[in-house]
């Protein structure tokens, strides 16, 4: 009974603020200590890139699905920042079992983007994420317009066109 | 919170609509719901299905937060928990909630919260879903960060155990203090220096009332005299230098007498360690994880994967088909030593091995042997209840073999359209030692894996991929073959179709077929799955813990989303 009352309680409050803006659009990213592969400490709020759009992508290097989606986009993602600018972040949630792993296959591997480690999940929770792979892309402002589970070859290419979408400062649905 | 006061809470909320802008409300969830049908010849049968046909997991959990201040909860049902799932699940409720406050200076967390001290070999709670894994500390976190390059933590709390509410020390209450230093964010004079070092502390206390334990033992009742407190504390260090990389944390436990280690009042040991090296196009990883009487409970008397306050993962790689995770590695907390290196190659296109597209090669080598344990003394056995247990040298490595892993994937493009991952695993698996099992019953499992995974991509829509898979081994079940057809429709469809063929069994009867199809659409964050056909039975790990799942047949139907 108390969960439903903090339920009814949460639902009350979102129903007012959703008067005025939407409460289900990330506005700001939740800010989360990371670490970079080196393990040195990085924070989420330096997760930007000057205006441009962002993508975020949640990961494993145990998850074939996620390795593919990140092999995928590395072979294009030159061609990607020189046209469009955008950035990727790769979040890997490798937990201490794997996470010293990340460092040598993301070079070993050649992938050009930002990968960083969140060894107990805690940005992973913090933005809701359930099954991986799960990519986030984010407007020139830091809000979330679009999120994605899974991966299927194409689906990066339906990502940059959202990109170039944003850059043309057209709605994404 | 009554009824009544909260309906005074509406207008309050009203009123403050301004306050509240800015507010965020933000969740996800999973539904995991399997019809179960009798299968005779994997020995599922009305009777043991017992009517409870239709079986569900599922969660949802929601996040408000406004400004600096955060909360959320996690309604959880399992009516009743799925086939592999403990019993003890059965029930609905609110197992995790709590309110966040936090700025640069402090983080402050009521209620349940999932932390970790450094690597985990000292602390750490979490959890993981699909193994209905979660050790959450419910009380009261603070982290404080004085100046930038310093944090410290401190953590207070009880454990969840299932639905079980914590009363009257029926569970161990659980202290934690960790201090982490970057040092180059410290000194102004090594900001930029080539050396970066990072240095931290941590130190776990567990209380549990009991001081005395009845235990029956040749006959006798042996009054065991117990610690009330027991408590792990270590030191880490991350050094990087350019391209190279080294961790390293130790952990030490004071003597602490459970049903893990048979009551013995050794004290525990841990050392893990890795250095890596990479730059573009080469990447290399050893590691080496050493650990002694390492099981960190927050009861004692528990022998099953639950309520642990320390992390134990195994170093061997993880893998993710189907029949190269047939025969996994767990961590045996009383004692193993462990070695793993990772060596990651890729050669670029227009290379002379890398050819027209490029070529990527992981090779991974582990293995995982016993401790060389002694007696302590002459009338003691080695691991005796109500004594030292044994003595083994510090790094002491015994000449029983655990698991051993020797693997090679090769990732190659074959023009633009066509794409091969192919992997060759050779595993050796104590299967007496790692499942439990008396020595001799089972013995050790050999078996040579070879898999080849090919993708083809039809159009910039439509993909093909295949899987094809052989497990040959003298013992166990014998000889497996695998198979799998995926198509997929991006960004929403796939359709699949699996079998795994054990036709090596030595038992006609048990050269079982265990087929699954399965159809899924995803809508952004949103995922519906099908799948219908015969699991065979296994282990699934995820991270340090593993889950034995016994063979069923049925429809599932998955659901996931996010917002």
């Amino acid at each position: 009974m108390k969960a439903l009352r903090i339920l009814l309680l949460l639902a009350i409050i979102s129903s007012y603020s959703f008067a005025q803006e939407n409460v289900f659009t990330y506005k700001k990213l939740p800010s989360v200590k990371l670490k970079t592969v080196k393990g040195l400490p990085y924070s989420s709020d330096s997760i930007v890139n000057n205006g441009k759009p962002v993508i975020i992508s949640f990961w494993a290097t145990w998850c074939k699905p996620c390795v593919r989606e990140l092999t995928t986009i590395a072979d294009v993602y030159d061609d990607w920042v020189t046209e469009t600018g955008v950035k990727l972040y790769a979040i890997s949630v490798d937990d201490s079992r794997s996470m010293t792993l990340v460092g040598p296959m993301v070079n070993g591997k050649g992938w050009d983007f930002t990968v960083l480690l969140d060894p107990n999940s805690d940005f992973k929770r913090a933005m809701n994420v359930g099954p991986i792979p799960h990519t986030f892309l984010l407007n020139g402002k830091g809000e979330v317009v679009y999120q994605h589970t899974s991966f299927a070859e194409g689906d990066e290419l339906n990502l940059i066109e959202m990109v170039r979408k944003l850059n043309l400062g057209e709605e994404i649905k | 919170m009554g009824t009544i006061s909260m309906l005074f809470l509406v207008p309050l909320v009203v009123k403050s609509q301004d306050f509240l802008k800015g507010s965020e409300v933000h969740g996800n969830m999973q539904a995991d719901a399997t019809y179960y049908l009798a299968d005779p010849k994997t020995g599922i049968t009305d009777s043991t299905l017992a009517g409870e046909l239709i079986r569900m997991n599922a969660f949802t959990e929601v996040n408000y937060s406004l400004g600096n201040f955060t909360a959320g909860l996690r309604f959880e049902a399992y009516l009743p928990p799925l086939v592999g799932y403990s019993a003890q699940y059965n029930g609905v409720g609110v197992p995790y909630w709590y309110v966040n406050y936090k700025n640069d200076f402090i983080d402050v967390t009521a209620g349940n919260f999932y932390e970790q001290f450094g690597y985990g070999m000292i602390f750490r709670t979490y959890q993981e879903w699909t193994l209905g894994y979660d050790n959450s500390l419910r009380g009261l976190r603070v982290k404080v960060t004085p100046v930038k390059g310093i944090t410290f933590k401190g953590v207070y709390g009880v454990q969840r155990y299932y639905w079980e509410p914590y009363k009257d020390y029926n569970r161990g209450i659980v202290k934690g203090f960790d201090a982490d230093f970057y040092l180059n964010d410290i000194f102004k004079s090594l900001n930029d220096a080539k050396v970066k070092l990072t240095l931290g502390g941590s130190f776990v206390s567990n209380y549990q009332r009991e001081t005395i334990k009845d235990i029956p033992s040749d006959g006798k009742i042996l009054a065991l005299k117990l610690p009330q407190n027991v408590s792990n504390y270590g030191g880490r260090f991350n050094l990087n230098i350019g391209d190279f990389n080294m961790f390293s944390e130790y952990a030490h436990i004071i003597n602490d007498p459970t049903a893990m280690n048979n009551y013995i009042y050794k004290n525990g040991d841990g050392l893990f360690t890795n250095l890596s090296y990479s730059k573009p196009g080469l990447g290399i990883s050893l590691m080496s994880k050493w650990i002694d009487n390492m099981s960190y409970k927050s009861d004692r008397a528990l022998t099953n994967n639950m309520l642990n306050i320390n992390y134990l993962p195994a170093i061997t790689k993880e893998h993710s088909y189907a029949l190269a995770s047939m025969y996994p590695y767990s961590t045996q907390p009383n004692g193993e030593a462990g070695i793993s290196g990772t060596v990651t190659l890729h050669f670029p296109k227009n290379s002379t091995l890398g050819g027209k597209t490029g070529l990527s090669v992981t090779g991974n080598f582990s293995q995982v042997n016993g401790l060389n344990k002694k007696q302590v003394s002459d009338t003691t056995y080695i691991g005796q209840i109500g004594t030292l247990g044994y003595s083994s040298g510090f790094w002491s490595v015994g000449d029983v073999v655990y698991f051993q892993d020797a693997n090679l994937e090769v990732n190659k493009k074959f023009g633009k359209k066509w794409k091969g991952i192919f992997t060759y695993l050779y595993q050796t698996y104590n299967k007496d030692v790692i499942e439990a099992h008396a020595p001799g019953d089972y013995g050790t499992i050999y078996s040579q894996i070879g898999i080849a995974d090919i993708e083809w991509k039809i159009t910039k829509k439509h993909t093909l991929r295949w899987e094809v898979q052989g497990l040959w081994t003298k013992q166990d079940k014998g000889n497996w073959a695998a198979a799998l057809v995926e198509f997929t429709i991006s960004p929403s469809w796939f359709v699949s179709v699996v079998d795994q063929f054990n036709y090596g069994n030595s038992v006609a009867s048990q050269q079982l077929n265990y087929y699954t199809l399965g159809a899924g659409y995803n809508y952004n964050s949103t995922r519906i799955s099908v799948s219908y056909g015969r699991q065979r039975e296994g282990i699934i790990c995820v991270g340090g813990v593993c889950r034995y799942v016994p063979a069923t047949n049925g429809l599932t139907l998955t659901f996931s989303s996010s917002f």
